[in-house]
């Protein structure tokens, strides 16, 4: 079984703010609108759906979805 | 009618002020990014460079070694810069410029706005009350932005008008006629030196009292700096975000079907602000060429001016399928509304939250509405794009 995580490229964000956005549940923003993975970025199957479009609304490129 | 010559041909001689393109720009685009992807013209000052592809856009706005923000605004003759940072700034003075401002606008702060940005949607509403037909843009849109800004900044909402006198002047008759440019700004900077002396010591819950006590390595900011960023507020937070919500009532209003499908389903508002945001893109910004260079095969000569088109790179089909059909419940939409790279619009939250509460309280008290009989809709010129009249029947 293998584990989806998300994680965004701090170098990359803008705060577009468009994953916490779309999930809520795994990103948040910090005091200047930057975002992070909530937690260890761990993606339940549930949520495996908003992480991928997470991914593929980030105007920079910035957040990333790796499987181990 | 145009006082400017009728342009021939978009790719060698391009106009951003021509009938044609305020009327309806994406064919002009949709032409230029199949035979000639970067368009220019001798109009302009040192010559403007015009991008029509994502990708070139992009690379643009992620080059500041080549493309300077000093300049934002593509004008017939230039004018000597004029510093209003962090939008004007490039690294390194850029990111405190930036870093200090970004709290007060993180998605955060700006939700505290929300019942205060229904509250005056609701009271807009209410004084167009049970009429048969209004102007979307000259009763409703214009009206949001200016008084929430004036909300964060601490000053009188009464003085929209003269808001909206300022950023006419300085973003559309100035990219013509220059001399109309540094008198209005001068006005913007004596209104914002009144409001300093009017807080003398006291500091409020507002964004003047706020840089008034902002800190840049420990010293507190210029007079050019404080009040440069002042103006920047006022302008980029009004005009932008009455353009994005006209628009989208424009489109409901000669959409019926994607209306109708907004108003029983509710829930697709986030998809279709964001559709919203990428099909009607207000913002085009500017860059100067710094330093000569080659993007999309074509050749970028120092002190050039390019016209930074975020609107035409969201309806480019290489990277957004039916680009120029507007679906709003769009999954994937990686839009560029807000600019890419480290200006990224501060506002953008703000922005997002206005559009939002302005269509819902919209379609919640006119859930049927369409362009009025014989409606002259007219779009504003120059950087920033919407309507300026939008006269909707109602019911």
């Amino acid at each position: 079984m293998k584990t989806l995580r998300v994680r965004v490229d701090s170098e990359r964000c803008q705060g577009h703010n468009r994953c916490c956005s779309i999930a809520p549940e795994l990103f948040e923003a910090d005091e200047l609108g930057n975002a992070h993975a909530k937690g260890d970025g761990v993606v339940p199957a549930a949520l495996e759906a908003k992480a991928r479009l997470a991914v593929k609304n980030c105007p920079e490129h910035a957040v990333r979805l790796t499987s181990e | 009618m145009s006082k400017h010559p009728p342009v021939k041909d978009w790719a060698s001689d391009f106009d951003h002020r021509d009938p044609r393109w305020i009327e309806n720009p994406f064919p002009i685009w949709d032409e230029l990014r199949g035979r000639c992807p970067v368009a220019h013209s001798a109009r302009f000052e040192d010559g403007a460079y015009f991008a029509s592809r994502y990708d070139d856009v992009r690379e643009i706005a992620y080059d500041s070694e080549h493309f300077s923000s000093r300049r934002v605004i593509v004008r017939e003759r230039k004018v000597p810069p004029q510093p209003a940072p962090p939008i004007t700034s490039d690294p390194p003075e850029h990111t405190p410029a930036r870093k200090l401002l970004l709290p007060a606008f993180a998605p955060q702060a700006i939700a505290r706005l929300e019942p205060r940005a229904r509250a005056l949607c609701r009271e807009l509403l209410d004084a167009i009350g049970s009429a048969k037909t209004c102007d979307a843009a000259v009763d409703y849109a214009q009206h949001i932005p200016v008084r929430l800004i004036a909300h964060m900044l601490g000053v009188q909402e009464q003085d929209g008008d003269l808001f909206r006198k300022w950023i006419h002047l300085v973003l559309e008759v100035g990219t013509s006629d220059e001399t109309v440019i540094l008198p209005a700004l001068q006005e913007m900077s004596a209104y914002f030196f009144a409001e300093i002396k009017r807080r003398g010591a006291q500091r409020g819950d507002d964004l003047i009292s706020f840089l008034l006590e902002a800190r840049i390595d420990g010293q507190p900011l210029s007079d050019p700096h404080l009040v440069g960023t002042l103006r920047l507020l006022l302008i980029a937070g009004i005009d932008t975000t009455w353009s994005g919500i006209g628009a989208s009532l424009w489109h409901l209003a000669t959409h019926p079907a994607d209306r109708r499908r907004l108003v029983a389903e509710p829930s697709l508002m986030p998809t279709a602000v964001e559709e919203f945001l990428r099909a009607y893109a207000p913002v085009t910004m500017a860059r100067e060429v710094v330093k000569e260079t080659s993007v999309g095969g074509c050749t970028f000569k120092e002190k050039g001016q390019v016209l930074l088109s975020f609107p035409a790179a969201n309806r480019d089909p290489s990277v957004f399928p039916d680009a120029d059909r507007v679906i709003i419940d769009r999954a994937e939409n990686r839009h560029a509304a807000f600019g890419l790279g480290r200006h990224r619009c501060l506002g953008s939250n703000l922005a997002r939250l206005e559009m939002t509460v302005a269509l819902e309280e919209w379609l919640a008290r006119f859930p049927e509405f369409r362009l009025a009989d014989g409606a002259q809709v007219t779009w504003s010129e120059g950087t920033v794009r919407g309507p300026r009249r939008l006269p909707v029947a109602i019911g």
